[in-house]
């Protein structure tokens, strides 16, 4: 589904990321983990290039990223994302912010739009907001509306943010119930997260991100019983 | 102190005339000013900077040099490069509208760029190109935020309307110094003058508040 080959990307002399290079297959959900400033973030806002990159390669769904050809818009029809501050548009209700991008983007007539919309609020519990602003929700709520919001567009993948980590501690767990109900039915996911509960349980895979490269990735058993790398466990034991 | 209202009675017609020519400079002014100022603001947003030196220097120059002296060099400089005859009214109505595009097209930038980068990136996420994120995201928002600046701007050009009156164009003002210079008089014409800006601009002030009162609820 996703496959990132020596990927590289600077900041002007700060090198944030330093040749990654991971596999995402099909209904995977895969976990990154890390310190704050190891790149975790802009690897996962590479994947659809909300980031540009300088070097490497990225494959999404059959489109290199970087090919001039490729219409990145296509791609990101196909990529949703769930932001650390949920980024949902306070000049709309929370209907229209979810059909939005199904009707300008996918030229759905807004009947199906709406359908879809009242359905996956449903599904994140959300049924009866749909005609509320934006911001009259708790953080908890406003997350799961981006999260309906995203997939509103039928995307691959889903791509998480640290989707838990503007949210007060008691609203977490709202957010990361739908969360693991997603990957239960089976959505591809990039997570990155602080919760380490999540990542042990949820996780396929887990990568460990420390200064621009994957420094351990393995299983959540692998990583968070018996980690291999000095950094990882020293990470950890500052976590856990 | 004599305040003789026949001689404001008998400019009245006059007033009356010039006060319609007043608000037509303004109108003028608000509209191809906004039109131009849009333009100009998206020109001064683009990454490439030699693009964008044109129009950072139409904004320095117009922003830093008066008003006054614009309309000088337009009507007296740079229409007679077209016309033998420059009509006064239509070199106020430049000035006015290229003065204004350089405040609007600031007003513009501020708005755009007050609205918090998640927004542009969450409506890129979901596949929309970047005309539709601004037309469906980024303005509408950025429109409320420009409300109460374009007002103010708005007020300020009625009143620099009043500037043509030195290359007589014949709106109030100029009614206004014609009244002084028959009668010799000073509290009739200019009080009177004043006193039908204040009532322009109030009533304008009145209008842009419900429109800010309407895009809040």
């Amino acid at each position: 589904m996703i496959q990132v080959t020596n990927l590289k990307k600077s900041y002007g002399s700060l090198h944030v990321l330093k040749g990654i290079d991971v596999h995402i297959r099909e209904k995977e959900v895969v976990v990154v983990i890390g310190p704050s400033g190891s790149g975790k973030s802009t690897f996962l806002r590479c994947l659809n290039m909300l980031e540009d990159f300088d070097e490497g390669d990225i494959i999404v769904d059959g489109f290199h990223l970087k090919d001039p050809k490729t219409d990145l818009n296509k791609v990101r029809e196909e990529v949703g994302m769930v932001f650390q501050r949920f980024n949902l548009f306070p000049h709309m209700t929370v209907l229209d912010n979810i059909t939005l991008a199904p009707m300008k983007v996918r030229k759905w007539p807004k009947e199906k739009a709406t359908e879809k919309a009242l359905q996956l609020l449903a599904k994140v519990g959300l049924q009866d907001k749909a005609n509320v602003y934006s911001d009259s929700l708790s953080g908890g709520q406003a997350q799961r509306v981006a999260i309906a919001r995203a997939l509103a567009m039928e995307p691959k993948v889903m791509l998480f943010d640290e989707p838990t980590s503007a949210l007060d501690p008691e609203m977490v767990g709202e957010v990361l119930a739908v969360m693991k109900q997603l990957a239960k039915e089976g959505m591809t996911m990039v997570v990155v997260t602080h919760e380490m509960g999540f990542a042990r349980e949820v996780g396929d895979r887990v990568l460990f991100m420390d200064g621009g490269v994957i420094v351990e990735e393995g299983t959540p058993q692998q990583i968070f019983d018996a980690p291999q790398h000095e950094r990882t466990k020293s990470f950890l034991s500052k976590v856990l | 102190m004599d305040f003789r209202f026949d001689i404001v009675v008998e400019y009245a017609p006059f007033f009356l005339k010039g006060v319609l020519w007043t608000i037509g400079l303004s109108l003028v002014g608000i509209v191809f000013g906004t039109m131009l100022g849009l333009v100009i603001g998206l020109g001064k947003m683009v990454q490439n900077r030699f693009i964008r030196l044109p129009f950072d220097w139409y904004v320095h120059f117009f922003r830093g040099t008066p008003l006054f002296v614009q309309i000088l060099l337009i009507h007296f400089g740079v229409m007679p490069m077209f016309t033998a005859q420059p009509n006064p009214l239509v070199s106020g109505a430049i000035s006015l509208s290229l003065n204004a595009a350089a405040y609007i097209a600031e007003i513009f930038r501020a708005g755009i760029q007050s609205i918090d980068r998640g927004q542009m990136e969450a409506a890129r996420s979901l596949g929309m190109t970047h005309v539709q994120a601004m037309r469906y995201i980024i303005l509408p928002q950025a429109i409320k935020r420009m409300i109460p600046p374009l007002g103010n701007e708005f007020i300020v050009l009625i009143k620099d309307s009043s500037l043509a009156a030195i290359i007589a164009a014949p709106e109030l003002m100029y009614w206004g110094r014609a009244m002084q210079g028959q009668y010799y008089r000073v509290w009739e014409p200019y009080l009177t003058v004043a006193l039908i800006y204040l009532i322009l601009t109030l009533s304008l002030s009145k209008l842009l508040h419900r429109l800010e009162r309407r895009y809040d609820a």
